[in-house]
């Protein structure tokens, strides 16, 4: 009896060393759990809000729907912590939530202090939207403006950064939310109206008339929006980073929730490795070697997500612009999955 | 009778004295008596006037009450009531699992039956269903809203309690806490014995002297900082026990005011009759002084009630904060949609906290016993 136990160990042990795959605390938390805990906004249109059944949705929603997939082959098992911009970094370093997906710019500091960033799913940039009666075609002739915008963000940092570096005067008029910042703005309190262009894309709809404001052409910051995790568990991070490698790759490679089982059977070995038909891509990251093949059945490639989410046939009505992929004009480019 | 005049026949008619009673002497009296409140009774018509029919245009008749997104799409210049009506459960319930929905509902209905039967006071056994809304509904409330698998009840996380039903809970539990408590800090900054008096003292000015969004924060963002990672403790617990410290130092300070109103005869008379502290307190000083100050307690009440809509700063759904969630949902960003939501979260504050003034008022008016001033 005693000698059966050892051998049975023993094995168990070999077997362990054997699949060398990178050992991930968090992975095994979360698989005790059942579930992964997700940081999302408080409501973000097309990046995380609830819908009218009470399930979130969004561009971000969907990220952490494709890591409960990737790791239990199920998009539900997945609990979402609603953050605000300033307490996100703190729920995510107490280990609160598992992973951060909160429309989170990347940065050098943020990279550095508080997590490490897994990769960019929306580029984004700070813009400016102005009355079209103010008769402004420039940011450049700004001067003196009093301009709208958010708290706690680097939104408010940019604005600072570009009117120093021109050489111009302007007031801030900051608020908490994006909807305050719209009844202001729609009320005349400030003459601008400055956040991410896929914000001012979402808060246009909500002013009184749309069709009299424009949205001017600089792009004053570079906003790769991304998820992170913890420091400490890059295990973990390789999960997040190929997770959300495997949607993008997935639409260059063509294969979506449509056809994700015929293409399972394509000849390519490209997406023979990515479906886990070949290889054993998943069980390096110490997941199924289909997780990326449940990613895609479950939730959808980059370009499902991006047009159910935010595309030109939602309100928001964004145009890929330079999230298309490398192959099509834009800068999206995921490292090949191999 | 000098200069006394006799006459013979009828009187003519005299003109009517001007009327005492009804509308019109209602209106002299209170609206129209002196230039001074004839100009102010105008200018308040006017304001009325002015902005009375445009709220209730956009409010009732030019609002939109059925037809989903799109109908307040082609109108958005009315309130836009489909949004509240398509997400009702959400602004009541939260993200709180539908199938589990019976459980909100068994304790909302306890709590209102237990309401009602309490406001009347000629209940037989009053006294008992006091004692289970004070005592056993807290823990059976916990266990069905929490779940006990042993009972099979699924355990419904708190991230995903909300709405409505969350404003209650942390409502009611600062209500329900912080009377004791406060009572309590209000004996103790009053004793004799120094260094209670200090302690309480200490506690009472620190809690009062940092506002409620100081407290709010430190609690989610500072505390986690000194646990060890991975090691937390519920959030919404934290909240709630914030709020509750909270808001029994205010009610220690109403209490205290009760308190230095009762005349020193009153103690004097309960020591000469040899009552010990604790039954002198009980059945001479606080009845007379709780009395006293019910106007204060139902205020703090009425303002920890409206405080609790802060934890949204903290990202807890309550009311207000399910309802700016919702409003985040791009299948409803229209112009009416945002004030709508809002109209709906202070409608239904308001019903809650006129109720509540109203009982306030009821119980001064049973309870005034030669004190009323």
């Amino acid at each position: 009896m005693q000698l059966t136990k050892s051998i049975a160990a023993a094995a168990v042990l070999a077997a362990s060393v054997g699949t060398a795959h990178a050992a991930s605390e968090t992975l095994d938390a979360v698989k005790a759990k059942g579930f992964v805990q997700c940081g999302v906004s408080q409501g973000l249109p097309g990046f995380s809000n609830p819908d009218d059944q009470g399930k979130w949705t969004g561009l971000d929603v969907d990220f952490c729907r494709g890591m409960a997939a990737a790791i239990f082959g199920d998009a539900e098992a997945v609990k979402f912590t609603p953050l605000s911009a300033k307490v996100r970094f703190t729920a995510l370093t107490s280990g609160e939530i598992d992973v951060l997906a909160r429309n989170t710019t990347w940065t050098q500091t943020r990279d550095t202090d508080f997590g490490e960033f897994v990769g960019v799913n929306y580029y984004d940039g700070q813009g400016f939207m102005v009355p079209k009666a103010l008769g402004v075609a420039s940011a450049l002739e700004l001067d003196g403006a009093a301009v709208c915008t958010n708290t706690g963000t680097t939104t408010e940092l940019n604005v600072a950064d570009f009117f120093r570096a021109n050489n111009l005067n302007y007031t801030v008029v900051a608020f908490e939310k994006a909807d305050e910042v719209v009844a202001a703005y729609d009320a005349g309190r400030c003459d601008v109206y400055t956040t991410d262009r896929s914000g001012l894309a979402a808060q246009r709809t909500k002013l009184s008339k749309p069709d009299d404001h424009v949205v001017l052409p600089e792009i004053i910051s570079k906003e790769p929006l991304g998820p992170l995790v913890r420091h400490g568990d890059s295990g973990w991070g390789d999960i997040a980073r190929w997770s959300l490698n495997c949607m993008i790759n997935a639409e260059e490679l063509g294969v979506n929730s449509g056809n994700a089982a015929e293409m399972a059977k394509s000849d390519n070995p490209g997406i023979k490795r990515m479906m886990g038909t070949e290889g054993d891509m998943g069980s390096k990251l110490g997941l199924d070697n289909s997780f990326c093949s449940n990613i895609i059945s479950s939730v959808g490639n980059y370009a499902e997500s991006y047009d159910r989410n935010v595309g030109p046939d939602t309100p928001l009505k964004l145009d890929r612009g330079v999230n298309a992929l490398w192959s099509q004009g834009g800068i999206l480019y995921a490292a090949p999955m191999r | 009778m000098a200069g006394g005049r006799i006459y013979s026949g009828d009187l003519p008619d005299q003109p009517a004295p001007m009327a005492t009673e009804g509308p019109v002497a209602w209106l002299r009296d209170n609206m129209f008596n002196g230039v001074f409140n004839t100009v102010l009774t105008i200018l308040m018509g006017l304001l009325l006037l002015w902005m009375v029919p445009p709220a209730l245009n956009w409010l009732v008749f030019n609002a939109n009450w059925t037809g989903g997104a799109e109908a307040c799409r082609v109108n958005p210049d009315g309130a836009c009531w489909p949004f509240v009506s398509a997400r009702w459960e959400q602004f009541l319930y939260g993200f709180y699992e539908k199938s589990e929905y019976w459980r909100v509902n068994i304790l909302l209905a306890v709590l209102a039956v237990g309401i009602v039967l309490l406001v009347f006071e000629k209940m037989p056994g009053r006294k008992y269903i006091a004692f289970f809304m004070l005592f056993i509904y807290p823990i059976m409330a916990f266990i069905l809203l929490y779940g006990n698998e042993k009972l099979g009840l699924p355990i419904v996380d708190t991230p995903q309690w909300g709405g409505f039903m969350l404003t209650l809970v942390i409502a009611l539990s600062g209500i329900v806490a912080s009377l004791p408590l406060g009572i309590l800090l209000a004996l103790g900054r009053r004793s004799k014995m120094p260094i209670i008096s200090l302690l309480s003292t200490i506690f009472i000015e620190f809690w009062r002297g940092i506002p409620l969004v100081a407290v709010l924060f430190m609690a989610t963002i500072m505390f986690p900082l000194f646990l060890p990672p991975g090691m937390s403790f519920d959030q919404l617990l934290r909240a709630i026990i914030g709020v509750a410290l909270f808001a029994s130092a205010y009610m220690a300070e109403v209490v205290r005011g009760g308190l230095q109103a009762i005349p020193k005869g009153q103690y004097e008379g309960a020591m000469a009759l040899g009552l010990p502290y604790p039954k002198m307190m009980r059945l001479i000083v606080l009845p007379q002084a709780l009395k006293i100050v019910i106007p204060g307690i139902v205020n703090t009440f009425i303002g920890l009630f409206k405080d609790t809509t802060l934890v949204l700063i903290i990202a807890l759904f309550d009311l207000l904060g399910i309802v700016q969630a919702s409003i985040a949902d791009p299948n409803w960003s229209i112009r009416s949609v945002p004030y709508s939501g809002y109209a709906f979260v202070a409608i239904v504050f308001w019903i809650c906290c006129y109720a509540m003034a109203r009982y306030s008022r009821y119980m001064e008016a049973k309870l005034h016993t030669g004190h009323k001033r």
